[in-house]
């Protein structure tokens, strides 16, 4: 009963969030893309530039509703949007619905990948880390750390490309199956050493934060009074570690990982267009390039979605693993982020002596 | 029987000299008995228990004597039942806690019968520590001692923080664990109530021990050392004072 209720009050204020932010997105993408130097009737022309003259130019525009006033426009986008009618994409030449399905699960894929691959090797370095604190271990992880945080991910991208790709000739350096077969021609095997490189490009981003996060959470663990009283019996570091004190630090770092979903997607436009990976971030690239507004529209709406439902799971994440967020009412939670707690709020929340 | 012979912790410092908050302790713990161990903030109360069961820092350096049945006690033979909240693990449910205690002493524990022992709920075992009463979580950190089976107890500070009515229950409780055969080290501030359980009171000013009374003594007003007595009329003043004001 507790349980549920809880749930259903957290999905209402995330609603609620989703009500504002929203309007708020669609009228700054707008206005974003109105004053990029693209001008659509250019990018429709393309190459028949020779053949259309500026009187056809000024019907196209006009045909297009563009020299009608900026907010009618945006209405009229919205009325369409409402519709489920995110227009047409010059470039694919189909609606822009059509080009998101048919490339979203090769960015989900890729993406999928390498927030696994970040989560599982980030929290168990930071994990080894905080076991072997101010030892060799501990230092090495966090140099590797460092290194990774301050290595851009598309010069890290070119280096696996030269490493894996030319000089061993291990991995593929391109495309997400090899060039000349049809989809069902390629195995699932051939699909995954595909997926390795621009996957591990991808989740470079994500793995030196989680690194740091997990580690100072479990630290923080081991030298608690809480891991010193059960030291105190007998416990010992590494199993206290990957018992008790795995909670403490998975829940952070999942947040983090998850919070971070937006930076894992904006990793992805890049490794995608370096990689030719046919996912969402390739088809931005060039949606960009040839100054297709209506498919960059639809896709920044699509990765709203998703980031959006990437900090959902990051809040439900740490809710369930965290049961003094739980046991609070979700208003009492706002207040604290925006500082206007009292006292005896605080107090209860770490329950600490002095 | 615990028997602790001029006990001293020195810390190495930086800069190459010691510091010595712990000197020349001595005492004996039987079973059976409750034995309480006071002094004023700062006199080292909690540095004994921590170097009874072993977890000083490692600049500390401990002389003396301590063994427990004529040798030097086994690692877990001495339980400790900690001073604050903070001891429990936040993300975990009391029982479960307390079940680790028991696993990490290789020993089997029913966990909802201690917590009955104890005087506490049985949902308790299902309550996370942040929403346990000050009290109840005094009670929980003694379950933690508990579980590990050890007959020799230390409680640090169990009645801070606590008012009245549950500071003299959980007085109580650690008398009844003494009566039934455990023997209990408490360590407090709290020189009234303790007189009136304890067997003996073991007495430190700034981490020298001043004095060994027996209960009786307080009462009598047979103290022998100034210090002592000034802490006992310091606090039979302020217990008074608090009681007035409660009527």
């Amino acid at each position: 009963m507790k349980w549920s209720s809880w749930l259903i009050r957290f999905f209402l204020e995330r609603m609620q969030r989703l009500l504002w932010l929203v309007p708020l997105a669609m009228v700054g993408l707008f206005t974003l893309i109105r004053i990029a130097p693209v001008d659509p009737v250019q990018a429709y022309v393309g190459a028949r530039v020779a053949l259309v003259g500026p009187e056809q130019r000024q019907a196209i525009a006009t045909a297009w509703g563009l020299n009608d006033p900026i907010p009618e426009q945006f209405l009229r986008w919205l009325g369409h949007l409402l519709r489920g009618d995110l227009g047409d994409s010059m470039l694919f030449n189909a609606s822009v619905s059509e080009v998101i399905m048919a490339r979203w699960p090769a960015s989900l894929s890729l993406i999928g990948a390498a927030f696994m691959l970040a989560f599982v090797v980030g929290t168990s370095l930071g994990l080894i880390a905080a076991a072997y604190k101010g030892r060799w271990p501990d230092r090495i992880i966090r140099a590797f750390a460092i290194t990774l945080a301050v290595s851009p991910g598309f010069w890290l991208a070119l280096l696996f490309i030269a490493l894996f790709a030319v000089s061993l000739g291990w991995l593929p350096a391109c495309c997400s199956a090899p060039p000349g077969l049809t989809l069902g021609e390629v195995t699932w095997g051939e699909r995954l050493r595909h997926l390795i490189l621009p996957a591990a490009t991808v989740s470079i981003v994500g793995i030196a934060p989680l690194i740091m996060h997990t580690r100072a959470r479990a630290g923080g663990f081991l030298e608690g009074a809480a891991a010193r009283h059960l030291k105190a019996h007998g416990a010992r570091d590494l199993p206290l570690l990957l018992g008790p004190g795995l909670r403490h630090a998975l829940g952070p770092a999942l947040t983090v990982h998850l919070a971070g979903a937006g930076e894992l997607i904006g990793g992805s436009v890049l490794a995608e267009s370096i990689f030719s990976w046919p996912g969402l971030g390739e088809a931005t690239v060039r949606a960009a390039k040839g100054g297709d507004a209506p498919l960059l529209m639809g896709v920044a709406l699509a990765t709203l979605a998703m980031v959006f439902i990437g900090n959902l799971l990051a809040d439900l994440a740490a809710h369930l693993l965290d049961p003094r967020l739980r046991n609070r009412p979700l208003g009492e939670a706002r207040r604290r982020r925006w500082g206007l707690s009292h006292e005896s709020g605080s107090a209860n929340m770490t329950g600490g002596q002095p | 029987m615990l028997k602790v012979n001029k006990l001293t912790v020195r810390f190495r410092q930086h800069d190459g000299s010691r510091l010595v908050p712990i000197e020349d302790v001595s005492f004996t713990l039987g079973r059976g008995e409750l034995v309480g161990l006071v002094g004023g903030s700062g006199a080292g109360k909690s540095l004994i228990a921590e170097a009874l069961i072993g977890t000083l820092p490692r600049n500390a350096e401990v002389s003396g004597a301590v063994s427990l049945n004529g040798s030097a006690p086994q690692k877990g033979a001495i339980a400790l039942a900690p001073q604050g909240r903070d001891a429990l693990d936040p993300l975990a449910p009391s029982g479960r806690q307390v079940a680790r205690f028991a696993r990490l002493a290789r020993v089997s524990c029913d966990v909802p019968q201690l917590f009955a022992d104890l005087g506490l709920p049985p949902s308790t075992v299902k309550l996370w520590p942040h929403e346990l009463s000050g009290g109840m979580a005094k009670r929980v950190l003694v379950a933690t001692a508990l579980a590990t089976g050890a007959d020799y107890l230390i409680a640090d500070e169990p009645t801070v923080g606590l008012d009245g009515a549950s500071a003299d229950r959980i007085m109580a409780l650690l008398a009844d664990l003494a009566v039934s055969g455990r023997a209990v080290l408490v360590i407090s501030h709290d020189l009234v109530r303790l007189a009136r359980v304890a067997c003996r009171m073991v007495i430190l000013e700034e981490g020298r021990q001043v004095e060994v009374a027996d209960a009786a003594a307080f009462a009598e007003d047979r103290l022998v050392h100034p210090f002592s007595r000034a802490l006992w009329q310091a606090q039979t003043w302020e217990h008074f004072a608090s009681e007035e004001e409660a009527c």
